[in-house]
């Protein structure tokens, strides 16, 4: 049986590495060599010294990720590769939004601001600056009313991910 | 007692075993250079840093060993980067030590440097910038434990000049500790049992080996297996000397294996194509089903259950969906599900076998591997059988890359493991030579003969010199056709025979050439003067340059063309 790559569906994956010179660009040199997506990533240290979580998302039907999660394995420097395809798990992303906030649109934006539990760490004569953390959904649906009202600039931090701890 | 870097890298490569270094020199190595007579090591001074890294990768095909190449910054250093990619795509185990500016310099596009770490991370197995002299051992002893283990390939270590320079004490670390690196070489049991439950029961198995049997050294066990089940076994290219294709009769004369298939795929033997796409179950022994195996890959062993070994979990179910996947080493797989078939051999496996087998010499004796010898010129096929007639069994045979690699796949009868070495995967025009130099480095004693092209020897000629100072006598057969020749028959077949820029009518007269590097130069332009031509060069000690003039519109054949399945062959 033969296998395509169609653009699938999205998936996060995590990957715990060791923190050495050059080791992101071995992740991201292993995704644009294999032609692998990468939708967004995020990379940090973690709280062991020396090892950087990072965290990316990534597009493919189940045999690109099955692939991409064993090229990832076989890299080195990666310690442990995190796959949430059959796990639960909490994943969460911040944007900074800079919005056109007029006098006769302020109001409204805070309003916005207060549904969506988000906070405004900015402001100018006619801007502020909104910080918003949530998953997929709630960034996609703030960004969408605030488009409305006139986005001048988005700064996201892609999505971080862990594993839900088991209840028993 | 402290060290200098140039001083620990030598004790390195010593506690690791390492015997010979392919290099040249330059600024960034001068120091290790210079610590060099220090030391009992053997320096063989190639001409390109290319001919280095095919040399170390000649080296260690033929022997097993890590190949070791020491090169300068820079150009140095990206001079090897063919080598270290051909090396990487065959999985053959090297050391690629290259000198870099000094540490305050890095990033200033300084004289000769190159970020060498960054250009080779994609065909590396792994790769080192020392910052620190105190680091080097451990790097190094590190650089030796990835190379042979595992899927073996090539790690390089660059070195800037002041690490070496700067000194510390000398301490090799005993063991290696990587977390992220732990291949499994055991196979899981489970699966050994699933594997032989399904061979069990087959009716039309086929062994489809690869280089893996090479590199695990599982060519006594895939003999036994195969034996044991009846079952044909078709190779790879790399795959080639992984089963003895003849075997000897009692009056010396050798004839095929009745359960070779010879190598499938692109350019393999109408049987074993035929046999790939009718099987039931298809047994990959350390293969990965290279696209220039499977041709059309959704009508690649349509009618067969899949059993994959590899060591490399990352080549399973890559290109095809695999039923039962056992990663681990080959040699130890085999071993396993041999003992499962010895324990309960199958009952009445001759009768069960015999249709199967019957079908195989069918397809053998309808489409055979032929040509005919025949007219004034000479047949390239014939020069390589002939080689095959005359080499000692013991021979090492390296090519180019193109129809000489072909043909020589097709008509050298190879028998013994790490006696064909050829760039399989990358396809590299030019490593024949000195991969031959590396091969008779390691073994001064066999005859090592270069299967060439007019075209592809001219891409690493230079290291003629090599050969010759370092009285390194390989043998060069040269299938002159006058043509860039595997690139002609495509534009024959496929590009309307528009022959642009593929005919070489213009090159040098390579007796003439040999004779000029010190070398000895014969010529054969007639069916009659091959034999007498070769068995000279076999008994001469000295490196020899064979001049063959063959036919040179002749093709490879069978072939499947590209995207085709592989039962659609062309057969003349």
């Amino acid at each position: 049986m033969s296998m395509t790559r169609p653009n699938g569906l999205k998936h996060t994956i995590g990957v715990l590495v060791e923190n050495q010179p050059g080791v992101l660009s071995r992740v991201a040199g292993l995704f644009s060599g294999r032609g692998f997506n990468i939708e967004s990533l995020t990379v940090a240290e973690t709280n062991e010294p020396g090892l950087s979580r990072i965290t990316l998302v990534t597009t493919g039907d189940q045999h690109i990720l099955e692939q991409i999660i064993k090229q990832l394995n076989k890299l080195v420097n990666v310690i442990k590769v995190f796959d949430f395809r059959d796990t639960e798990f909490v994943e969460r992303e911040m944007a900074l939004i800079k919005v056109r906030a007029e006098q006769h649109t302020r109001a409204e934006v805070l309003r916005i601001v207060d549904i969506f539990r988000a906070k405004v760490v900015d402001v100018s004569p006619h801007f502020y600056t909104i910080e918003v953390t949530g998953d997929d959904g709630k960034i996609q649906a703030i960004l969408e009313l605030l488009g409305q009202i006139g986005i001048v600039e988005v700064a996201r931090t892609g999505k971080a991910a862990l594993a839900r701890a088991k209840k028993h | 007692m402290k060290l200098t870097g140039a001083q620990i890298f030598f004790e390195c490569l010593k506690k690791e075993g390492v015997e010979v270094i392919f290099g040249f020199p330059g600024g960034a190595v001068l120091d290790i250079y210079h610590e060099m007579p220090n030391h009992p090591i053997r320096h063989i001074l190639v001409r390109h840093e290319q001919g280095a890294a095919h040399m170390a990768d000649g080296y260690a095909r033929a022997t097993g060993k890590v190949g070791v190449c020491l090169v300068t910054s820079g150009p140095g250093a990206t001079n090897t980067v063919t080598g270290i990619a051909t090396a990487y795509m065959d999985s053959v185990p090297m050391v690629i030590f290259t000198g870099q500016v000094p540490t305050p310099l890095i990033g200033n596009d300084a004289f000769q440097e190159v970020d060498i770490v960054g250009i080779t991370r994609p065909c590396t197995k792994h790769n080192y910038l020392v910052k620190d002299v105190n680091d080097l051992a451990r790097i190094i002893r590190e650089a030796f434990y990835l190379a042979r283990t595992g899927r073996p390939g090539p790690v390089l270590v660059d070195l800037p000049k002041d690490v070496i320079q700067a000194s510390t004490e000398f301490r090799y670390p005993k063991a290696v500790h990587l977390r992220g690196y732990r291949p499994t070489v055991e196979p899981h049991q489970g699966q050994i049992h699933r594997a032989w439950e399904l061979l069990k029961t087959a009716k039309r198995p086929v062994l489809y080996a690869g280089g893996g049997v090479i590199i695990s050294s599982a060519h006594k066990e895939l003999l036994r297996l195969a034996e044991m089940l009846q079952a044909p076994v078709t190779t790879t290219l790399m795959g080639l000397g992984g089963f003895p294709a003849v075997i000897k009769k009692e009056n010396g004369e050798r004839v095929l294996h009745p359960l070779w298939l010879g190598m499938l795929g692109m350019h393999g033997t109408f049987r074993a194509n035929m046999a790939v796409q009718n099987c039931d179950v298809l047994f990959a022994i350390g293969a990965r089903f290279d696209d220039r195996v499977t041709g059309k890959i959704s009508g690649f062993a349509p009618k067969a259950k899949i059993i994959h070994i590899d060591v490399d979990p990352t080549s399973i179910s890559k290109n095809v969906l695999v039923d039962i996947p056992i990663v681990g080493d080959c040699k130890k797989a085999l071993q396993r599900l041999n003992e499962l078939v010895e324990k309960e051999p199958i009952e009445n496996l001759e009768e069960i076998r015999f249709p199967w087998l019957d079908q195989i010499r069918q397809w053998r004796e309808t489409y055979p591997l032929a040509y005919k010898q025949e007219g004034e010129g000479i047949k390239p096929q014939y020069v390589v059988e002939k080689i095959f007639e005359l080499a000692s069994e013991d021979a090492i045979i390296t090519t180019e890359v193109g129809q000489n690699q072909m043909w020589t796949a097709q008509y050298f009868h190879f028998t013994r493991p790490r006696t064909l070495l050829t760039s399989g995967g990358l396809g590299t025009m030019g490593y024949g030579l000195p991969a031959a130099i590396g091969a008779q480095v390691a073994f001064p004693d066999r005859l090592v003969i270069d299967v060439a092209g007019d075209g592809s020897i001219q891409m690493n000629i230079q290291e003629m010199m090599t050969a010759v100072c370092n009285d390194l006598p390989v043998k060069i057969a040269i299938l002159n056709n006058r043509f860039l020749g595997m690139v002609r028959q495509w534009q024959e077949l496929f590009y309307n025979k528009n022959y642009c820029a593929t005919c070489l009518d213009a090159s040098p007269d390579f007796v003439k050439l040999a004779d000029a590097y010190g070398a000895v130069g014969l010529r054969a332009t007639k069916p009659e003067d091959v034999e007498p031509v070769l068995r000279e060069a076999f008994s001469t000690r000295r490196p020899v340059m064979m001049d063959f003039w063959v036919n040179p519109e002749e093709g490879v054949y069978p072939m499947v063309p590209a995207g085709k399945e592989i039962s659609e062959m062309l057969l003349v």
